[in-house]
């Protein structure tokens, strides 16, 4: 066993990771997903798994803006990367509106591929401020969702990009 | 009693209580959750089909490092299953494996990586058996036995019903149409793939957190797998990543971590891979279905002999209630005077069927709905015309006794037609495109429990204290379809208070008063009526309090929007707050329950207990569509669907349902399939589940999806809170058959079977080409040794809902009738 316990402290790598705008120190073993990292080293359980193999789209969070399957990505690769998850999307109390929407318009039934296509559509949104519903559905279409029919989700994704619009323009 | 007034939170669309959490992620879904101490669980499964367990050696398992417990058949004596007919499953199968997938061992290790390398150390002696595919292969070997137990051989379940004499309706016919149709097996694929965590609390009692849609039946189930009181478990069902009855048996997996919990004192948590949930399984039955329906010329039913054949898998799990229900609510659409159903399940070597999305009825209403689309072509009659000139009445009874209370089909069809332009378009556009209709009915729960008892189906206890804090406790489980937001409404509704302001205790054994579960789509209804029954106890009590204080009249209180007044006089009142004072100073603590059991079935024969409901949900749908005749792929234009769900509690999500039914109706009618395929002898024979992940097992993505135009039929139903029906599961229904259909507007072949790929469309489009008949399906109905119907006259021949015990002589006596 004392063997064993030397072997666990080798394999282990520590890290400093950017989540959500904060510096996390972090130890884990070097194999680990940063799926795995957020949910079980970070206690970030809001990304969720479905498949673990880059199949459904509910671990999606953002890699330096980009939307990316955390069950694809090794953590060792995030150093220095800005990684966003649906914990950091709310301004403290305030929704973001793409979760006011998703929250109002039904894009939301169970829950659990709600995450990954929240964060999905912010990286949609922060890049295309107007996209048609022809290109929600693209940009949407590596996330799967089994309750909705997606066409909730896309009319919530439609509602936020105009609220977005729109305090833009307040804020200029 | 108090004054009525306009609903103010049923029907509106609401922000569902619990969408916050879901958008924030700090909803707590099974495998969210983690415990100091606590271990991880794997499970070894069998590679074979069907082998007997010579031998199991754990201890290389056993010693490894991090290990610290292996399980395997030897420690759980008592089998379990759903059914109190089926308890044919072991948590790890003792001595025999019946599908790929089986599982004969558990590791506990302190992490799931080396509870993998541990499950890699364990050596197991398999003595492969001969294995049954199909049902025809089931039906024509009965050695060896997949199960000790059953009618016969391989045979499940094998039944027969006969209301009225059939064969004489049909010998009277103008026309007697046979047709076979096959609808292969498919699967939930919920996005969360099943969790368990197994802990023991601090007084020694047994808790397990789950992804389930029925903890009291697991409750039940673990109780008496692990030979220990009921009272001494917990089981907490955490909100499910959707379900669609994937999370109702309760499974093997759950046993095992308890178990463990048990013998080690410590946190045992289990994740299913996506594959392990691909043999979970418990999904559509693959049905083999025969019609043979008479109709008069001008296109009325006069009869049915519906014979279906069911691919059961290797456990019994709902399969005895799956084998009813590809039978019993055909009759509930259309008037169909005589109805003689037989149906078969048969054991074969795959993951075991169960109940999925519209449990066992997708299949007859896809070969129904198909087969009237060929006569309504036959007779030269409009299919939508057709439909709507034979639609059930409400307040009737079917040919097999089922009572229908509210009825919207008939304005479900209309609204469809019109909506869509079907009458401008079927039949009338260019090649290529097409226009296909169909309709359903499903149960709002199901009129009998699993296991038989007399006690409430729901129940509900409504906590209130001063601070005005509402809080309401159900059994009842969230698993996405909005099960919370529906009880927090009804409470809200009666209380004359925002859903905002209620707290939902839910899913939890310990803590909360028995509710069955969420399937059958019965938790609207049931838990509803309950909470009515509960929270109109509470308005009593208030009312009781205020009436003094207002100088006024029970009948004249109003509670609403937050506040306590005369209905003569608005201006004087009080807060909701104020008023739950006053109650809580007259009649001290306030807590009411309420209870929900569903109206006695009027059925009196032996099976009588499957099908019946308080209330039937109806739907109708229209699909246009365009197959490309050089590939054979079919791209859905738009869906058109009207449900008849009485009354929406919330209009919002009552659609989410909708599309959801219609989306994943479309993945069943086009893509989605659970199949499996042997491998070469050289490489064991087995039968493999060909595509146990979520690439392969195709589903419509949302670059897929259609646009569906939902109009909702509001029909309020006496028997539902509030008038409200299900509609969880009803609009699935008739989406297969109205592709199928659309299929046959477009390019004239028909497809009798789902999935309806592009393979098929091709291979029928040559048929055509060649003059053949235009048709890809299921060629013959194999012979069945289905047993002699029990027969019960129809209501409208003067039944009494009983046994006949001399169908013989009703038989002949039916002859004289219509040849004098």
């Amino acid at each position: 066993m004392s063997v064993g316990t030397v072997k666990e402290v080798q394999r282990r790598v520590h890290m400093t990771l950017q989540v959500n705008g904060e510096e996390i120190d972090v130890s884990f073993a070097p194999y680990k997903t940063l799926l795995e990292v957020l949910r079980e080293d970070l206690g970030l359980t809001g990304t969720k798994h479905g498949c673990e193999l880059g199949e459904c789209g509910a671990c999606a969070v953002l890699i330096d803006g980009e939307p990316l399957l955390s069950c694809l990505t090794l953590a060792v690769e995030c150093a220095g990367r800005a990684i966003e998850t649906i914990e950091g999307l709310a301004q403290g109390t305030q929704l973001h509106p793409l979760q006011e929407a998703f929250a109002d318009l039904g894009g939301s039934q169970c829950g659990y591929c709600t995450p990954g296509a929240v964060m999905t559509a912010k990286a949609l949104l922060d890049k295309e401020p107007s996209p048609t519903p022809q290109r929600i559905k693209e940009a949407m279409s590596g996330n799967i969702c089994r309750c909705t029919g997606y066409q909730q989700i896309v009319e919530s994704v439609e509602r936020a990009a105009g609220c977005c619009r729109n305090a833009e323009r307040e804020a200029t | 009693m108090s004054a009525k007034r306009p609903l103010e939170v049923v029907g509106q669309p609401r922000r569902r209580v619990d969408s916050r959490a879901k958008v924030t992620g700090q909803t707590r879904f099974a495998d969210d959750l983690s415990l100091p101490r606590m271990l991880h669980c794997k499970l070894l499964r069998s590679p074979h089909p069907h082998a007997i367990i010579e031998a199991i050696d754990v201890s290389r398992a056993a010693a490894y490092p991090g290990v610290h417990l292996v399980l395997t058949g030897k420690d759980f004596p008592v089998p379990f299953g759903i059914m109190p007919v089926s308890q044919d499953e072991y948590p790890l199968a003792p001595e025999r494996v019946r599908y790929v997938g089986d599982s004969v061992a558990a590791v506990i290790a302190r992490d799931e990586k080396t509870a993998e390398e541990a499950l890699e150390l364990i050596s197991v002696t398999y003595r492969a058996l001969p294995t049954i595919s199909s049902p025809e292969e089931g039906l024509a070997n009965p050695q060896p036995r997949i199960h000790d137990y059953g009618e016969q051989g391989n045979i499940h379940r094998n039944q027969s019903y006969e209301f009225g004499d059939v064969e004489a309706a049909l010998a009277t016919s103008d026309h007697v149409f046979e047709d076979v149709f096959f609808y292969e097996g498919d699967t939930h694929m919920a996005l969360e793939q099943q969790a368990s965590l197994a802990s023991i609390d601090g007084d020694g009692k047994l808790t397990l957190a789950s992804s389930a849609q029925n903890p009291h039946y697991l409750h039940r189930q673990l109780s008496a797998v692990l030979q220990l009181p009921a009272s001494q478990i917990r089981v907490v069902a955490v909100q499910n990543g959707g379900g669609f009855g994937g999370k109702c048996d309760p499974a093997g997996h759950e046993m095992v971590v308890s178990k463990a919990a048990l013998l080690l004192g410590r946190p045992v948590k289990i994740c299913l891979t996506r594959q392990e949930v691909f043999y979970q399984h418990r999904g559509r039955h693959p049905v083999l279905m025969k019609f043979r329906t008479g109709v008069t010329k001008e296109g009325k039913l006069t009869a049915m002999h519906l014979q279906t054949l069911l691919d059961g898998g290797a456990y019994g799990s709902h399969g005895p209630a799956s084998t009813f229900y590809t039978g019993v609510l055909t009759p509930v659409t259309y008037e169909l005077p005589r109805f003689k159903f037989d149906a078969c399940r048969v054991f074969t070597n795959k993951p075991a069927c169960g109940p999925k999305r519209g449990h066992g009825t997708p299949q007859p209403r896809f070969g129904q709905e198909v087969q009237l689309d060929k006569i309504a072509e036959k007779l030269g009659l409009d299919p939508a015309e057709m439909r709507l000139n034979m639609v059930t009445k409400a307040n009737s009874l079917t040919s097999n006794w089922l009572g229908i209370g509210s009825n919207g089909l008939a304005e479900c069809i209309r609204q469809v037609v019109e909506r869509s332009g079907w009458k401008d378009k079927h039949g009338k556009l260019p090649e290529g495109r097409g226009i296909g209709i169909a309709a359903s009915t499903y149960m709002c729960g199901a009129g009998v429990s699993i296991y038989w008892n007399k006690m409430p189906h729901s129940g509900v206890q409504l906590l209130l204290d001063r601070s005005g804090q509402v809080t309401v406790f159900c059994g009842a489980t969230e698993v996405g379809q909005g099960s919370d937001d529906v009880l927090a409404s009804i409470v809200a509704e009666v209380l004359g208070i925002g859903t905002t302001q209620i707290r939902c205790v839910t899913g939890d054994t310990g803590i909360t008063p028995i509710d069955l579960g969420s399937y059958s789509s019965r938790v609207t209804i049931m838990m509803g009526n309950a909470a009515m029954q509960a929270a109109g106890r509470v308005r009593d009590l208030i009312t009781a309090a205020v009436i003094e204080p207002l100088e006024t009249t029970p009948e004249q209180v109003v509670m609403s929007q937050g506040r306590v007044f005369a209905a003569d006089d608005p201006n004087k009142g009080m807060s909701f707050v104020e008023a739950v004072v006053l109650a809580e100073t007259k009649f001290g603590t306030l807590g009411t329950v309420g209870n929900y059991s569903p109206p006695k079935p009027p059925g009196k024969f032996k099976g009588s207990g499957v099908g019946p409901s308080p209330a039937y949900s109806f739907s109708a749908c229209v699909v246009e569509t365009e197959v490309d005749v050089a590939t054979g792929m079919i791209n859905i234009e738009k869906v058109w669907i009207a449900h008849d769900i009485g009354q929406s509690i919330n209009p919002v999500h009552v659609r989410g349902q909708v599309i959801g039914g219609v989306y994943m109706g479309l993945g069943e009618a086009l893509m989605e399939e659970q199949v499996f395929r042997r491998l070469p002898p050289k490489l064991s024979n087995a039968l493999v589940h060909k595509i146990p992940s979520l690439l392969e097992y195709k589903t419509l993505t949302s670059a897929d999806m259609p646009e569906v135009e939902v109009i909702l039929i509001e029909e309020p139903d006496p028997n539902c809170p509030y008038g409200a029906k299900e509609a969880g599961q009803g609009p699935l229904l008739p989406v297969m058959p109205a592709v199928a259909n659309a299929i046959w507007d477009a390019v004239g072949v028909r497809i009798d079977e789902v999935p309806i790929t592009p393979d098929k469309v091709l291979r029928a489009l040559k048929l055509k080409r060649a003059g053949k008949n235009p048709r890809v399906g299921p060629e013959y109905f194999p012979e069945v040794p289905y047993p002699e119907p029990v027969f019960v006259l129809p209501p409208n021949e003067s039944g009494d809902g009983k046994e006949s015990k001399k169908p013989e002589r009703v038989a002949a006596n039916r002859q004289t009738e219509v040849t004098s």
